[in-house]
């Protein structure tokens, strides 16, 4: 600004130094010049300014490109002002340096001037170009603007997206599934109502099945067959639809404009759409309808993002909807599994319990039973010795007869139960078998002469005569089956035949399973009763050895039996390694019971179980015992006594102890048979014989260990064999028994039981 | 010497009858088929240790019944011997009373046990008596000088 002025005042002292000069020369072109020469110094003036602003400005602004050009332009500028002012002087004469200075002025001006130009074609364009960018970039970050403004709103879809998902997901209940769907879209796309329509059972129609707001008549029905609906089924995009198609109308009718409005389907997913790896088939396509309707009167119109939302939201409504259909189905199998299990539970402990139960009631039973049975029997033989009057003998060996009957029937159960147990075990034995036959015979006699029956009894040539089993069952099987057959017949005949199975005639055809395998120590008896009584119905014949069973034909009768003995035989004969089935073409055909069994051969012998010799008739040879050293166990001073006395008058030299210590301190091997009473209580005395064996095992000649005892059950004789005892004798013994044990015992090194 | 063969009678008969009457059985007969010249009073012994161990035995049984707390176990195995001894010498009838005693035992009824004990110690001192009257008339046989005759 200081220059400025300084600049002012020196025009205005030219102006008026020049004043005088201008006036001598022309008057009227006075006006003119000085028109000219203030023009002139104007001109100079905001040439010279120009610059001086340019340069204030571009100082203060920071970026400025084209610092060369303002240059140029300024040199023009105020080339072009030191032109004009120049010409200030040149109003009037001036002299030659003036014209110069102009000239110089004027040329340098002029080349300025033509470079400017020549600058400013490159120039001017750019600038040009700077404004068209600024413009394009204006478009550009709108259209950024708006693309941001989209991408948030696909945030926040998706955000919803997300948030009704984990809505819908939270929950496993179908309900609460498509409630909250209705419920969060509704909020999120702040609808004025929000419905779904679920096929009916039929699928003939579709049900209103739930709505936001407004209550609806329940059971609003539309058929499923409408265009519209088929046209929402046919694509999985949302479709809008008419607001006065059938599934719309679910507002009352009102003035207003209803709001615009979409439908959308949702499948409805089963168990079996699910593949491993294919997404599931659509193919048995069962779909809801979702209907969603914006506010009326609001001029709102559905967004793109908008109707993507509410296609993704029904997918995952789909999806949703079977995880809770799969965890019903998983539920309701559990449920039913738990229940199951309870009842096989229960039904199991039941079992359990009634199982125990009947071993008890057995148990007991059996117990009770043969304690009053035992006194019975006993008290009636002691009632047989005394002197009775022959109607009282009479009563009384049929009070005996009934109670031996009745503890046979008893053993029975305890057999059966036994039996079935497996703990019941044949006696094996040598015995007589045609002898067994013949008696049985004589048994059966007196009952079938009383009914006029004949019964005849054959067998074949190469019959055995001695053999080993189990005599007292069979005998029990024989009489079983006789008997069974005298019962049944009220005429006509028993006829009882037996004979050595031969290969061919061990089959039976019904009973594939049964191989008989005949060896060098064994055979096959096949026993056939055949009578001709009322026969047996075809059809009854597998239950006939079942337990307890009776046929009609029998149950109206009053047999009077159990129905356990056909049972038992067949439980005994099995024991036996054999068979049993009965053959009858029907009712009043008669019938014929057949069985086979295994027999041990004796002669034979390799029966290494237990050691017996056979029955031979008992004429060895009359032994003294002279000097035999023995030794005789008994707790019982009566009963040792006894047993020393007997003892010495066969001649032997005998000790006695009292206990099992006395007698481990006392026995040498010296003595040559012990005597031991096993009745003593507890098996300790069965230590005993263990105790000498192991004692006399590595010295030669260990005693013989003989049981003397009060009862032949199967259980001690089983405890004496396992200890190595070499006989069983039954207390009281007999001189002559005693003899005939001794001499067994010093000849076989064995004796039999008696 | 008719005496002698009266004596011998009585005996007879006396001894029929009890087997008759079950007093005693086989057992009886084959102790005396054991009484030899080497061993004379062999019955007579037997029969002797028979009455001292009985007696004990009533009178264990008596006692051990007559407890607070019955053992019955014990009582089992006092009647067990007593049958032993009972059955070694014959003593048939004695011995089938064991063996009702025996099932009251295992049943534990009291009752039932002191009857059976009742009915066991009449059988003995029957055929206590019996014995004893056997034995008076065997000594009066031989102090008469006759044998006495064996019963086969």
């Amino acid at each position: 600004m200081g220059s400025l002025l300084r600049m002012n005042r020196l025009l205005s002292s030219i102006v008026d130094s020049c004043n005088c000069i201008i006036d001598p020369q022309l008057p009227a072109d006075d006006l003119l010049m000085k028109y000219q020469y203030i023009s002139d110094f104007f001109i100079a003036l905001a040439y010279f300014s120009i610059p001086v602003e340019l340069i204030y400005f571009v100082k203060k602004s920071a970026i400025f490109p084209y610092r060369w050009v303002l240059v140029q332009f300024g040199a023009f500028i105020v080339l072009c002002g030191a032109t004009h002012l120049i010409n200030l002087w040149t109003f009037n004469m001036h002299t030659r340096n003036v014209a110069i200075v102009m000239t110089t002025a004027k040329v340098l001006t002029a080349l300025v001037s033509c470079v400017t130009a020549l600058m400013l074609v490159h120039i001017i364009p750019d600038l040009l170009s700077v404004k068209t960018r600024e413009l394009f970039l204006k478009k550009k970050a709108a259209q950024l603007d708006r693309e941001m403004g989209i991408i948030r709103t696909q945030e926040e879809t998706g955000r919803h997206v997300r948030m009704l998902t984990h809505e819908i997901r939270s929950t496993l209940d179908r309900h609460t599934i498509l409630k909250t769907t209705l419920v969060e879209l509704g909020r999120t796309l702040t609808l004025e109502e929000c419905a779904l329509w679920m096929p009916t059972r039929t699928g003939l129609e579709l049900q209103l099945s739930y709505t936001l707001r407004h209550q609806n008549p329940v059971g609003l029905t539309v058929p499923i067959q409408l265009p519209i609906i088929n046209q929402v089924f046919g694509t999985n995009r949302v479709v809008k639809i008419s607001p006065n198609s059938p599934v719309a109308r679910l507002r009352p009718a009102g003035k207003y404009m209803p709001g615009e409005v979409v439908a959308v389907r949702v499948p409805l997913l089963h168990l079996s759409n699910f593949q491993i790896n294919d997404w599931p088939e659509l193919s048995t396509k069962r779909y809801a309808l979702m209907v969603l309707m914006l506010p009326s009167d609001s001029a709102r119109q559905w967004h793109v993002h908008e109707l993507e939302l509410v296609e993704v939201v029904a997918d995952q409504v789909a999806v949703a909807l079977s995880h809770a259909a799969i965890l019903e189905e998983s539920m309701r199998a559990r449920d039913l599994l738990m229940e199951q299990n309870v009842a096989l539970d229960l039904a199991r402990r039941e079992a359990e319990m009634a199982v125990r139960a009947r071993n008890d009631f057995l148990a007991v039973m059996n117990h009770e039973m043969r304690t009053p049975m035992h006194a019975i029997i006993a008290l009636s033989s002691l009632l047989q010795e005394t002197d009775l009057t022959p109607e009282q003998r009479l009563m009384v060996e049929t009070i005996l007869k009934s109670s031996n009957l009745l503890a046979t029937l008893i053993n029975d159960v305890l057999d059966l139960s036994r039996l079935e147990d497996g703990s019941l075990q044949l006696d094996i034995d040598t015995f007589n078998l045609p002898a067994l036959f013949r008696e049985v015979l004589n048994l059966i006699k007196p009952i079938a002469s009383v009914k006029k029956l004949f019964v005849t009894l054959s067998l074949s040539s190469d019959f055995p005569e001695y053999v080993i089993g189990d005599e007292k069952r069979l005998m029990q099987i024989l009489l079983n089956v006789v008997g069974n057959a005298v019962k049944f017949s009220k005429e006509g005949s028993v006829s009882i035949s037996a004979f050595v199975a031969k290969s061919d005639s061990l089959r039976d055809p019904r009973a594939p399973e049964f191989f008989a395998v005949p060896s060098e120590n064994h055979f096959y008896l096949r026993v056939q009763v055949k009578d001709t009584g009322i026969g047996i119905n075809p059809q009854d014949i597998p239950n006939l050895f079942s337990k307890f069973t009776q046929t009609q034909a029998l149950a109206t009768t009053n047999s009077g039996s159990t129905g356990l003995g056909l049972a038992i035989c067949k439980r005994f004969v099995n024991l036996m390694e054999g068979h049993i089935w009965i053959e009858s073409e029907g009712f009043g055909k008669g019938s014929t019971a057949i069985f086979i069994i295994r027999l041990g051969i004796p002669g034979r012998a390799n029966e290494s179980k237990l050691p017996f010799v056979a029955k031979l008739p008992a004429n060895h040879m009359q032994m003294t015992f002279q000097g035999l050293k023995v030794l005789v166990m008994d707790d019982n001073g009566v009963s040792r006594m006894v047993t020393k006395g007997l003892l010495t008058h066969l001649g032997c030299d005998v000790t006695t102890v009292g206990s099992r210590d006395e007698c481990l301190r006392v026995v040498t091997q010296e003595h040559k048979v012990v005597f031991m009473d096993v009745s003593m209580p507890g098996i300790h005395c069965y230590e005993v014989a263990v105790v000498i064996h192991e004692r006399f095992r590595k010295r030669h000649g260990r005693p013989l260990i003989v049981a003397l005892t009060g009862n032949t059950d199967r259980v001690t004789k089983e405890n004496c064999m396992r200890v190595g005892m070499d006989g069983v004798i039954l207390k009281p013994v007999s001189v002559d028994k005693m003899r005939s044990v001794l001499s067994e015992l010093l000849e076989h090194g064995v004796v039999l039981e008696s | 010497m008719e005496i002698v063969g009266k004596l011998q009678k009585q005996f007879m008969d006396f001894m029929s009858s009890l087997y008759r009457e079950g007093f005693l059985d086989d057992q009886f007969l084959q102790l005396q088929k054991l009484q030899d010249e080497s061993n004379p009073d062999f019955v007579v012994e037997v029969v002797s240790l028979f009455f001292e161990d009985s007696e004990k035995l009533l009178n264990n049984l008596a006692m051990a019944l007559q407890q607070q707390v019955v053992d019955f176990k014990q009582v089992d195995a006092h009647v067990h011997q007593f049958k032993g001894s009972s059955s070694s010498i014959g003593a048939q009838r004695v011995k089938n009373a064991c063996v009702g005693f025996r099932n009251f035992c295992e049943e534990k009824n009291l009752d039932g046990c002191m009857q059976c004990l009742q009915h066991a110690k009449h059988e003995y001192f029957l055929v206590k008596n019996k014995l004893e009257t056997l034995f008076r008339l065997e000594q009066q046989i031989l102090a008469a000088g006759g044998t006495v005759p064996i019963i086969s």
